[in-house]
This record gives C-alpha cells, structure tokens and sequence, in this order.
C-alpha cells in the first residue's frame, strides 16, 4: 500500500464547466476519500426576497440556475400562488408542464452530452448537443429566450401559445425523437460505452433510499419515486410512470434518463392533445401572507421550496433545496475505492449543478 | 476585423454565474454554432490560452481563482466578460456575497451583454477580443505568429 497523496479536483477543471472542488485522498491510484468544498459560486439570492416584490423574484429566483431555469420559475410561483390561494387557469398548467417536459429533455441532453465527453466520446457529445438546440429552437419561438424564459408569473403566465404552434411543435418533437434514437443506441450498446460504465459507482437500493439520493440518481437504484407524481401543474391529468433501473451504476442512470427523455415527449405529446383554450393568467391581489412548502421534480430530482409571506410585498423567508446537494452525499459514498480516472464521470452521473446548489 | 494569423484560444472561467451563459459558451463550441471550425479551442490550461472567457460576477470565494488564472496566462492576453453578471454584477448586483463584475479583480476588454448572452453575442465579442490580442501584439512591437 503507497502512501497517502492528496490531490485537488477544481475548482477550474475540464470536466464541468462549474466550479466544484473535491480533496481526492489517494492510495496509489484507488481513491479513499473525498472531501468537498464549496462557495465558488455563492451568491445569496435567497436573501434578495427582502429588496425585491415577491413578482419581481420570480425572474431572480429563474436565475439560480440556467439548466433548470423554468422549473425554478415555476416552484417559486407554485409556492407563492399556495400561500395567497390563488388558482391558475387550466390552460397555464398545462403549458408549465409541456415547459417543465421540455426543460428535461434540453437538460437530459446537455447531460447526456457532457457525459460523452466525460468519457471520451467526442463526437457523441457533439450530436447530442445538435439534438439540444433542436429544443431550445422550441424555446425560443414559445417563450423568446434559449436558456432564461421568465415565463412564469405570480398568478400563471406572462405569454400565451396558440394552438397553431403547438401542433406545429408537435410535428418538430416527432424529429427530435427519430434524432435521439440512434444516439441512445450508442449510449445502451456500445462497447467502449458499456466498458467505462458498467459495474462503475453502484448504490445499492437500500443506500440510495437511506443517503437521500434523488432523481435519476435514485430511480437507477430501483426506487420509484417522482415528484411529479404528486400532481401538481397538470401532472395528474396526464399519464407516466416513474422510469426505473436496478442495477445502480453508471449505466444504468444513463439508461434512466435516456428513457426519460422519451417519457418526456410522450407527456408533451398529451399536453399538446389534453391542452384546454382560454386564458393564461388571472389578476392577483393582496400580499402573500403565511407559509408553503412545494416539491417538484427537476430534471435533477426533486427540488423542495418553502416560502413564508407576512402580508407586505416582500417575503420574509424563501429557501430552494437543490437536487445536487441531496445528491452530493451519494456522490461521496460511490468514489472511495474507484480509480482516480473514474473521478469524472462518477461526478458527471449524479448530474451536478452547483449553481443550484450554491446559489 | 482582426488578421491574426493563429486562431484564439479560449479558457473559461465559470465564476458565480447562473449557468446560464455557461451552457452558452459551451453552445458556441457544438454544431450550430461551432467556432471550432476556425480553429477556436476550449481548453483546461490557462497558460495555453489567448483569450481568458469570465462568466458570472464575482465574490470572495473565487476572487483568488480568478486573479490565478489570470496571472497564469501569458502576454499578450485579453479578457472577455461575458453576461450582465459578469459585466456589473446583474440581476445579483444587490446580493450579500457579490462584490459586483469581473472588472473589480482583473482588467476586461471587451464586455458581452445579455442574460444570457446569446451565443451570437458570445462569438462577436470573442471576434473583438481578437482585434485587441492584435492591438496588443502590435504594442509590443511583434507581430502574432
Ligand atoms: S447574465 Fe444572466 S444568464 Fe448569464 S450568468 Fe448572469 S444571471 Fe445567468
């Protein structure tokens, strides 16, 4: 047995465009611990619902992250509209979630991608990508902006899509799927693939349940568990079932989030079917007074955010916990015992997103 | 328009920025956009690197990380701040832990603006940095090679 090197993983690294900074403690090649450290990117935005009107937030609160830049619009409204009892119109929910849908399928690629170059694979990181802007094209043209929208408003939606559009779009998700299906292949069947993911950073079932993990990260460990089975926005008008893997390792999130992203086209599919006419926002008055907890799934897992009004227009308290930061334990559990090599890409699969994190 | 002779290499630092612009960098560099047709490299290691690319504002934390890579980059080297973060601090600018743009720890040349910024915007300020990693050459009395 060597003696104990330790060597610093970031915070500027190649890997990930963010910061994150792991101490990997090594023997020889084998890693025996890890330990993190964080505040790269912290910003405190959370304290902000103090100088800015719970309206105006919803645009900070959409910039904790740009990935998931949508679902946190709208976990933030979701909280407020519960705190002040107001109820949205049908046609609002549906378009969150055909939003929210389309936000998982923009996020699963980019990640699917970043994955590829983890391990490698360059030219299937530049596909996947070519597939993602396909997406964010549909982003664009429904909301005006490719990776910040500010959509979503205290009370339902600032812009409206016509039904035109959206059967338009429907046909365009038809091609995004004939895309990604050949770049899935790759992922479930190559051999090289297969060799670097397999078998690599397993949580067992019962770990992932008791370490927290969420997300694809838990779902690949064989728990079925998904936010948006709870419902909200239109959720439980529409038909799924929480996509599981069991073996736990690499591959198996990939697998996870491949097939989400296919179940993720279906439910936009049915939103654009299901889709009600009529209006997308109603008129809001008064002040958020009292408190909520709201819980919602992000491409990342479950995100939770809790918000607490005291009647003028600036709340007292708002807090998100980000899907990374339950993740992060697993994460410190799975690298002890792999190969320094492996680092990457076992802190690629837990989908990381500091900026969430960190906020 | 610049007539450096080398394409530019870029480093990018992801300083506190949402992701935003990040994942528009990046964008730059897949299909679509693709700068690396004409040769633009992303790479890991500032001392290979012309052109040093700053998402995101700046706080206490990362202030040493930014000043680091910064010296570790070889002159002649040019700095392009990239989103309303990382220009003045944007919609952060009144945050306990921001200490406002890029410009309060190294010098910037050339400011993109957006939030995000797009990824157009992104490889137009890139192109301009390119004309002042010129102008600098030519003040050193050398020509880029
Ligand atoms: S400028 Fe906007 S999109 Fe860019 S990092 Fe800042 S908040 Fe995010």
């Amino acid at each position: 047995m060597g003696e104990r090197t330790i060597i610093p993983f970031g915070p500027q690294h190649p890997v990930l465009p963010e910061p994150l900074h792991l101490d990997l403690i090594l023997e020889d090649e084998k890693i025996v611990g890890a330990v993190p450290s964080i505040g790269f990117i912290h910003r405190g935005l959370e304290k902000l619902v103090e100088k800015r009107d719970f309206q105006e937030m919803a645009f900070v609160i959409e910039r904790i992250c740009g990935i998931c830049s949508f679902i946190h619009g709208q976990g933030y409204v979701q909280t407020i509209e519960a705190v002040m009892g107001v109820e949205i119109p049908e046609r609002a929910k549906y378009l969150r979630s055909f939003w929210g849908e389309l936000s998982r399928v923009h996020s699963h690629l980019l990640w699917l991608g970043l994955m590829a170059d983890a391990f490698g694979f360059e030219s299937l990181f530049m596909h996947c990508w070519r597939v993602r802007e396909k997406v964010l094209d549909i982003f664009e043209e429904t909301t005006g902006g490719r990776v910040i929208f500010s959509v979503c408003k205290v009370g339902g939606l600032w812009k409206n899509v016509d039904g035109d559009t959206l059967r338009r779009i429907g046909g365009v998700l038809k091609d995004v799927d004939k895309d990604i299906r050949p770049l899935a292949d790759v992922f479930m069947r190559d051999y090289t693939v297969q060799k670097r993911c397999v078998g690599l950073g397993v949580l067992t079932k019962e770990e992932a349940f008791q370490l927290g993990a969420v997300g694809p990260m838990l779902r690949a460990s064989g728990v079925a568990m998904d936010a948006r089975k709870l419902g909200y926005a239109a959720y439980g008008n529409l038909e799924f079932e929480p996509v599981t893997e069991n073996a736990g390792d690499c591959q198996a999130r990939i697998a996870v989030r491949v097939r989400e992203i296919y179940q993720a086209l279906d439910i936009m599919r049915q939103c654009i079917e299901k889709m009600p006419g009529g209006e997308v926002a109603t008129t809001v008055k008064g002040n958020p007074q009292g408190e909520y907890l709201s819980r919602l799934e992000q491409p990342r897992g479950e995100a939770v955010y809790y918000g607490k009004g005291n009647g003028t227009k600036y709340l007292d308290r708002f807090r998100v916990r980000t899907p990374t930061f339950a993740n992060l334990i697993p994460l410190l559990h799975i690298i002890p015992g792999c190969d320094l090599a492996d680092v990457p890409l076992l802190a690629l699969t837990i989908d990381p997103c500091i900026s969430c994190t960190e906020r | 328009m610049s007539f450096l002779p080398k394409s530019p290499w870029l480093v990018h630092y992801d300083a506190s920025s949402c992701n935003g612009c990040d994942i528009e960098v990046l964008a730059c560099l897949t299909p679509v956009y693709d700068v690396e047709r004409f040769g633009v490299l992303n790479i890991g290691n500032p001392k290979h690197a012309d052109i040093f690319v700053v998402t995101g504002s700046v706080n206490e934390q990362n202030k040493a990380v930014i000043k680091n890579i910064y010296d570790q980059m070889a002159e002649p080297k040019v700095v392009v701040a990239i989103g309303a973060c990382a220009t003045s601090g944007g919609v952060f600018r009144e945050c306990y832990n921001v200490s406002g743009g890029v410009d309060t720890v190294i010098p910037v040349d050339v400011y993109v603006p957006g939030c995000a910024a797009r990824p157009e915007a992104i490889i137009d300020g890139v192109v301009l940095g390119l004309g002042v990693l010129e102008a600098k050459y030519g003040e050193k009395g050398k020509v880029a090679s």
